[in-house]
């Protein structure tokens, strides 16, 4: 997205000296405000906006700093959320392969919620290695297209696979203990997928700040120069796909066992479309705007939907104004005003 | 052959055909519209629903039949086209390509959910026309009318394009358009007039196909939605190079699903998927592509 | 999840005698698909029926408030069961009716058990919800999978369609459509030639019948409903299937998919249902009060009678406790107590697992030229009365049943 990311990035530059301390004051106020919100909000909405802020953060680190555009992340976020709502529930591996009807069958029973969601994301990291490898051969448009056709391929996986019950889903995924607390209770589990949350969360913005990140924003500046100053481009490109995939899958695990259900509707394009959504409304490459994003267009999900279909109408509204008129999203624009970057 | 019965055989090749001539029709209008505007135009599934729409309108409200949809809708989709070109794809020249495919995915979005809010999510019934319907026993297969007609047909449109921009004059100005439009301009051509009715043209096609789904596949909102997906994954298996081969993988795609559903059924949905994913190990650039 | 406020009614007259200790406000939540393909069976047919019942109650004139609450699943799961948690966690819903797609209707009657509230099902079909899936919180209403292929099944088969190809819709209701007409139809001597699963919602089966016909199977058993049945029959008649000498055997048709189809394509279809509007003098009275007040005069389905008849039950049951005690499971164990009796099934019972027990009829869809009319569209072949129609307490699995 190279046409916003000058602008971001010459705010980043007037701001630097003083980014870290706007970042310190900025989170501390996040946090309090997520601490405070699910004694004054219903809890389990708060934990579904949770998981897509999160999901949406790691989507933005891929089209927010390294330019990548992929439109087809749901398949991470829902393939994690598959595997570690099976793990907790039923805890069987089972890799008989079609056709043929033999190979290796496990069951050890379910498992505990941390090693459920750590589970998730070593294979929504899998995934993103083989996704990353076969898309990153093409650029910029058909980048978007392979990614959006892989993630239907692995929708029909999800549909077909007898361990995800097609339609029907996973139900009744338990939530399990953690340290002997019953994470069954909508508060106690609140916080964890806080804790999970900010973990996630600042884990991205060490990423985007460390040596690697400075690499990769080089290479959403200008790809060439930065194969000429002799980096291997596709390497650090893949890197960031896999890491991107794999806090999706942390996301989509953990949103798996809060909402106690794994099903199609996060594998979909549709869920792909709205993590763009999330992050553009939000803004793109700013550190907190998926944030924002997320909460407004789960909010708008929440209480909108008595209107049936005018949230997507809606939802096609917000992508259309956001692109002609309104490219740097709302904590873009709120940078820009404050000069700060945020 | 195989043990597979001949009647199984054919008769999923000819839905195999069937599912090519759409894809073909669509990769085309995509490929059109890409060579003329740069643009990856998410919302052609969604006109392609509003093709089907339109005769299904057309029908109910107008009392208009099957032939005269097959002539209306694409105008009317078209016309559709070239005010969504004026005012707003137009405002995106000069920025990266990535914000039309966003666009046009929230317009997808407009369209679909416009028509959800109004039919649900099930479809409509439209009729076979009268002429069309029944079928024939050819003994190795049964062929219904109406399937055959839609081959032949889709068949023939995409040839007519073949034609138009590879050997009319018009053809060969849209072609240096796309080519060099700051030189054609300087010929006295209006580009921007050019570009417009380009992508009228590209969408049109998808509503003509919109029609011809209309009988097959009922009218239904979502229609489009998981089509152009696929289509998509044909456009990068093809490349967006030229027409003839827009039509000829959409085809043959459609071919290797049919074959894929006597075969191995339950891989019939990810087949074209895993194809391209084996397309861009081997040649990156897709099968008939120039390097990007 | 579409929230459309249907009735919200305030005893003023008798507001005096609200000091009671009682609780008597009851909140009914219709959890249906409102949108897509079995929103005729069900949709916003069955919050009209709900809100009929909570009028006929009477209770409303007793000083009771009763408001009836509609919401759309999108035949998700998820979805279906977010608005159930919601319901309960949030806006107070006592009960929870309907709820046609077995998916959805297996995760609310788990939620449903956790918050121990009321599920009282109606639409869905797989007799999982008093097998092995049965709850304390849920009782399964009008018909089931099993009643079904018991009937239907049967009959086909004795008829002598004795080899089968199922056509079923991939989820939790084809899946147990499936495996109980199969296990009727091997009891009764017959053979399954293959299956094929196709995706819920799907527009063109024509690949799924050319599979059908390949098999060669006498009859092809639709495990399928709504849309997805109405579509299949249209499509086989389009690739010649009767023709080629295979019959169809609609497992789950109802009225209004008769209705879509017409009586060209859809005569001779042979089906099961437990009810139909033109039964008797109290069907008729019950429908044509239903029909003044639906969406385009349709008669009601199964669906929406039962979920009528259910929340009648409910609410007589609720009176009999002098209160809603907000506590689901005692008022399910009220429920089984009392014997029903309604102008939609008559008189009936409810079984500890939880199945509403009353006859079911095998229908045959009427010729163009038997039928007087719109509406007018099935002949009774035969009457299974009530305690042979369901599947035997002992043979379900259910966990609740002792012994």
């Amino acid at each position: 997205m190279s046409a916003a990311a000058p602008a971001a990035a010459a705010q980043a530059a007037i701001a630097a000296p003083d980014a870290a301390r706007d970042f310190r004051i900025a989170f501390a106020i996040m946090t309090a405000l997520l601490i405070a919100a699910p004694f004054v909000v219903y809890p389990v909405f708060l934990m579904q906006a949770l998981c897509f802020a999160l999901f949406a953060c790691a989507f933005n680190l891929l089209i927010g700093y390294v330019g990548l555009l992929s439109f087809g992340h749901a398949m991470f976020m829902g393939f994690a959320g598959y595997i570690a709502a099976h793990l907790a529930k039923v805890g069987s591996i089972d890799f008989t392969l079609p056709l043929i009807g033999v190979g290796p069958h496990w069951r050890f029973g379910p498992l505990p919620p941390l090693v459920a969601i750590a589970a998730g994301v070593v294979c929504s990291a899998l995934l993103g290695l083989l996704v990353g490898a076969l898309a990153i051969r093409r650029q910029g448009i058909y980048f978007a297209m392979i990614t959006l056709a892989l993630a239907q391929m692995v929708y029909f996986f999800c549909l077909q696979a007898p361990f995800t019950h097609g339609e029907d889903g996973i139900q009744s995924v338990p939530r399990g203990k953690l340290l002997g607390i019953d994470l069954s209770v909508d508060l106690s589990m609140y916080f964890f997928v806080l804790a999970i949350f900010l973990t996630g969360f600042l884990l991205i913005y060490r990423i985007i700040h460390s040596p690697f990140g400075e690499v990769l924003k080089a290479i959403r500046e200008n790809e060439a120069r930065a194969v000429s100053l002799g980096y291997s481009v596709d390497r650090y490109k893949l890197a960031a796909f896999v890491l991107s995939a794999a806090l999706s899958g942390l996301a989509g695990a953990t949103k798996s066992l809060a909402m106690q259900n794994a099903s199609l509707t996060d594998v979909h394009w549709s869920m792909s479309g709205e993590v763009v959504l999330m992050t553009l409304i939000g803004g793109l490459g700013t550190i907190f705007g998926p944030v924002v994003g997320a909460f407004v267009i789960i909010a708008m999900l929440q209480y909108l939907s008595p209107f049936g279909q005018w949230v997507t109408i809606m939802q096609g509204v917000i992508f259309v104004v956001c692109v002609l008129a309104f490219r740097r999203g709302v904590i873009g624009e709120l940078a820009a005003v404050w000069r700060k970057s945020l | 052959m195989f043990g597979i019965p001949t009647q199984a055989l054919f008769s999923q090749l000819l839905l195999g055909l069937i599912n090519g001539s759409f894809y073909a029709m669509l990769s085309l209008g995509l490929a059109v519209i890409f060579g003329m505007l740069n643009i990856v135009n998410f919302a052609h599934g969604a006109l392609y629903m509003m093709g089907a729409f339109v005769a299904w309108f057309l029908l109910n409200w107008f009392g208009v039949n099957y032939w005269g949809a097959l002539v209306l809708a694409p105008l009317v989709v078209g016309a559709l086209g070239v005010v969504i070109e004026r005012t707003m794809l137009q405002r995106l020249a000069g920025l990266d390509h990535l914000y039309g495919l966003l666009l046009t995915f929230g317009l997808a979005l407009i369209i679909q959910g416009g028509f959800q809010n109004v039919y649900g999510s099930s479809g409509q019934p439209y009729a076979i026309p009268p002429q069309l319907t029944g079928g024939q026993n050819l003994g190795f297969m049964f062929l219904p009318n109406y399937r055959a007609w839609v081959v032949v047909f889709s068949l023939t449109v995409c040839l007519a394009t073949w034609f138009a921009i590879e050997k009319t004059s018009l053809g060969a100005k849209l072609r240096a358009a796309t080519e060099n439009p700051t030189l054609v301009r300087a010929f006295g051509i209006n580009v921007p007039l050019m570009i417009t009715l380009t992508y009228g043209f590209g969408v049109a096609l998808a509503g003509l196909a919109g029609v011809l789904s209309a009988p097959i596949n009922q009218v239904r909102p979502l229609m489009g939605a998981d089509l152009i997906i696929v289509v998509f994954s044909v456009v990068v298996i093809g490349g967006m190079g030229s027409i003839m081969v827009s039509i000829v993988t959409g085809f043959a795609l459609g071919i290797c699903e049919g074959l894929t559903k006597v075969f191995y059924p339950e891989a019939s949905n990810i087949v074209i998927f895993v194809i391209m994913a084996v397309v861009l190990l081997i040649k990156p650039a897709g099968l008939f592509g120039r390097a990007a | 999840m579409r929230l459309t406020t249907a009735t919200a009614i305030a005893a003023l007259t008798l507001g005096a005698f609200g000091a009671q200790a009682q609780d008597k406000t009851v909140k009914i939540g219709n959890l249906n698909d409102m949108s897509s393909l079995y929103a005729d069976i069900g949709g916003p047919g069955s919050t009209l029926a709900a809100q009929m019942a909570a009028e006929d109650s009477g209770l409303v004139a007793k000083g009771w408030k009763i408001e009836v609450i509609g919401g759309d699943h999108q035949n998700k799961p998820d979805v279906g069961g977010s608005i159930a948690r919601q319901w309960y966690d949030v806006d107070n819903v006592d009960l929870i009716v309907d709820t046609p797609n077995s998916g959805v209707a297996l995760a609310v009657s788990q939620i449903t058990k956790d918050k121990n509230r009321v599920f009282l099902n109606s639409g869905a079909a797989s007799s999982d919800l008093t097998g092995k899936a049965c709850s304390p919180n849920t009782i399964h209403w009008t018909y089931d999978t099993y009643a079904l292929a018991n009937t239907t099944g049967k009959a086909v088969v004795k008829a002598g369609g004795d080899s089968w190809f199922f056509l079923t819709s991939d989820y939790a209701f084809g899946h147990a459509l499936e495996r109980d007409t199969e296990a009727v139809v091997l009891a009764s001597g017959g053979k399954v030639a293959g299956k094929v699963r196709h995706p819920l919602n799907t527009p063109d089966f024509s690949s799924f019948l050319l599979q059908a016909q390949t098999s060669k199977a006498k009859i092809i058993g639709l495990a399928n409903a709504g849309g997805d049945t109405t579509n299949s029959i249209k499509q086989a008649s389009e690739f010649g299937i009767a023709s080629g000498g295979q019959q169809l055997a609609a497992l789950l048709l109802f009225v209004n998919d008769v209705h879509a189809l017409g009586l060209n394509v859809a005569q001779g279809l042979t089906f099961t249902e437990s009810f139909y509007w033109d039964l008797n003098e109290q069907t008729r009275g019950f429908s044509d009060r239903f029909a003044k007040r639906s969406k385009g005069g349709a008669k009601p389905s199964m669906v929406q009678a039962g979920t009528y008849s259910a929340v009648l039950h409910y609410l007589k049951a609720l009176e009999a406790l002098g209160g809603n005690p907000k506590d689901g499971a005692k008022v399910v164990a009220k429920m089984k107590e009392m014997p029903t009796d309604d102008p939609i099934f008559g008189k009936g019972t409810i079984r500890q697992d939880g199945r509403k027990i009353h006859p079911v009829y095998l229908f045959e869809v009427k010729k163009p030229a038997e039928s007087k009319g719109p509406w007018d569209y099935y002949k009774l072949k035969a009457t299974v009365p009530a305690d042979e129609a369901f599947r035997p307490m002992k043979d379900g699995g259910c966990p609740l049943v002792k012994g």
